[in-house]
């Protein structure tokens, strides 16, 4: 190993000090056949905040939250979670994959999933006690879905598969949460719901970011925000970050006009 | 009755239901994954494996032709995964490309070498040969508690028993980490599952499977149980536990029912001649998917 590669190892990894980045990603390009969908992307999550990544549809969102979990390969880039690397800290970390991702005909219950965010407790043979049925049922009522512990996951409408994946993410009681696209297609209750539950996880002192869409509710769900469009494009609180120039930059000629003067005003 | 029953259809029936379980079981999951397939993939590569063994060890034996085949399935399996990665093409594809070009092979093979000579039987290779399979040192039921007897069992049923107590092994202690990156493979990755290990570990199970079932019972009922008892366990429970009892239950009714109306069924409707017994349990296994795909409570459309 090189002594250049050894500074900047420990300039990201700094085991124990106090305020670290929850999330810590430097320099990260993904790439899928030659096209690179997120090129040298630098992001520092700030703890105990909100954080919604923003940008255009194929702008690369989804995919640097991917990268950063190792879900899809990186061609660089690194990552530090909490000042460790990732493979020392994924017990820290609740993912939330996008809803589509999963075949919802899957012969399981929902407690069943719910279940499944105790994995990393139970192991392979670890035998499930009433302390982890218990925390399945918390964590499905958090998200007001406890009547429906014994019900096929085939049933559920698309509002109710988002609460029991964010009850899987509740289950494993991380301190950083991952989740993308989490009010994608869902209803308005679910939709309240769930930002309430995310809420209520900042103020316990977690760590949140989501991939968003609807800039319309950035202000007033998030504290942060991150823009990205295949490069990042800004980050910061909202107040600086989230901002006309900042969005057409990110956007380009893809937002309405329409909504950006309503940005504008809510801005203003 | 006792003695010739124990000695002629006792040790093909237990073989074919072994071999019937051992193929189900992980079927369940290759059903899940979309991959079930694999099967037929694995049963056409073992040709060329088998020819290739014979092309270096010039004999022919039963362990060098279960290696080369085992080594051929492995070798299928990975060429699966890399086409599937490299080519960006989805998991059918891949399958199909694979095992016809390794079976085109192990034919040119075949037809090139000096094997022209050897017997290597298609028929064998199809419906195995279950009927042959008998125990000629069992006078009776007592013999079950000879030592001296038992050691005469064919080498078929005690292989088939480790290759199934083997399959069972795996997927009862990675249960859990199959069904998570089964389900929802991101989440699986996300908590740190080895999810690739995991996957090329089943169709090797699959194939290990497959190669010690098709040299007992040939290759039909190979492919009819990875598929036919898993799917239609599938439309019987909404429960992955239920679902995969329900496809050894299926199985084991295939082989058992299978063998007997091989055996006698033609004798009850007046014709002279037995008929295959691997054909008929493939046929009773499709019969039984047929009637799930009817009746079953969670059948759809």
């Amino acid at each position: 190993m090189s002594p250049v590669e050894l500074v900047a190892r420990n300039d990201l990894y700094t085991d124990g000090g106090t305020a670290q980045s929850p999330l810590e990603i430097r320099e990260m390009t993904v790439s899928y056949g030659d096209q690179p969908v997120v090129y040298s992307v630098d992001m520092t999550v700030r703890p105990g905040a909100m954080t919604a990544i923003i940008g255009p549809n194929g702008a690369g969102k989804s995919t640097l939250l991917k990268a950063a979990l190792g879900i899809v390969p990186a061609l660089s880039g690194r990552v530090a979670v909490f000042g460790r690397p990732l493979e020392n800290a994924r017990h820290k970390i609740a993912y939330v994959p996008q809803r589509a991702s999963v075949d919802w005909d899957f012969p399981t219950r929902v407690s069943d999933v719910v279940m499944m965010g105790l994995f990393g407790q139970l192991g392979l043979m670890g035998r499930v006690r009433g302390l982890h049925q218990e925390r399945v049922y918390t964590s499905l009522a958090r998200v007001g879905m406890q009547a429906f512990a014994d019900r096929q996951i085939g049933q559920l409408s698309g509002g109710q598969q988002q609460r029991v994946f964010l009850a899987r993410a509740l289950a494993q009681g991380a301190d950083l949460y991952l989740l993308d696209e989490p009010f994608a297609g869902v209803d308005a209750a679910t939709e309240r719901a769930i930002i309430n539950v995310l809420h209520a996880l900042r103020d316990e002192g977690k760590t949140v970011v989501a991939v968003h869409h609807d800039l319309s509710t950035v202000r007033s769900y998030f504290d942060d925000v991150f823009l990205i469009n295949r490069r990042k494009m800004g980050a910061g609180p909202i107040d600086q970050a989230f901002t006309v120039p900042a969005l057409q930059a990110t956007y380009g000629g893809r937002l309405a006009e329409g909504q950006v003067a309503q940005l504008a005003l809510d801005a203003g | 009755m006792g003695a010739e029953f124990v000695a002629l259809s006792l040790p093909p029936m237990l073989i074919g239901t072994l071999a019937a379980l051992a193929c189900a079981l992980p079927g369940n999951f290759l059903v899940l994954r979309r991959q079930s397939l694999v099967g037929d993939a694995i049963s056409h590569v073992v040709l060329t494996g088998i020819v290739v063994a014979f092309l270096i060890t010039g004999q022919i034996a039963a362990w060098p032709m279960m290696l080369g085949a085992a080594a051929a399935a492995v070798v299928a399996v990975t060429l699966i995964e890399v086409i599937q990665r490299l080519g960006r093409v989805d998991a059918g594809a891949a399958m199909g490309v694979t095992f016809t070009a390794m079976f085109a092979f192990g034919v040119l093979l075949l037809e090139q070498s000096d094997t022209s000579g050897v017997h290597l039987d298609v028929e064998h290779a199809l419906y195995g040969n279950l009927e042959s399979l008998i125990w000629l040192d069992a006078v009776g039921w007592s013999s079950l508690l000879d030592p001296a007897a038992l050691a005469g069992l064919p080498h078929e049923l005690t292989r088939m028993a480790i290759v199934f107590a083997l399959t069972l092994a795996f997927i009862l202690v990675l249960w859990r980490p199959l069904v998570l990156s089964t389900f929802d493979e991101d989440y699986a990755r996300a908590l740190g599952v080895p999810v690739r290990a995991l996957g090329l570990g089943l169709v090797i199970v699959a194939a290990i499977t497959a190669v010690a079932a098709f040299d007992a019972v040939g290759s039909i009922i190979v492919i009819a149980m990875f598929i036919c008892p898993p799917a239609a366990a599938r439309l019987m429970t909404n429960s992955l536990v239920h679902q995969v009892l329900w496809s050894l239950a299926f199985a084991t009714l295939s082989a058992l029912l299978g063998y007997i109306l091989a055996g006698y069924g033609p004798l009850w409707v007046g014709l002279p001649n037995t008929v295959s017994a691997a054909g008929m349990i493939a046929s009773v296994s499709g019969l039984i998917l047929a009637i799930c795909a009817v009746a079953a409570p969670r059948r759809r459309g």
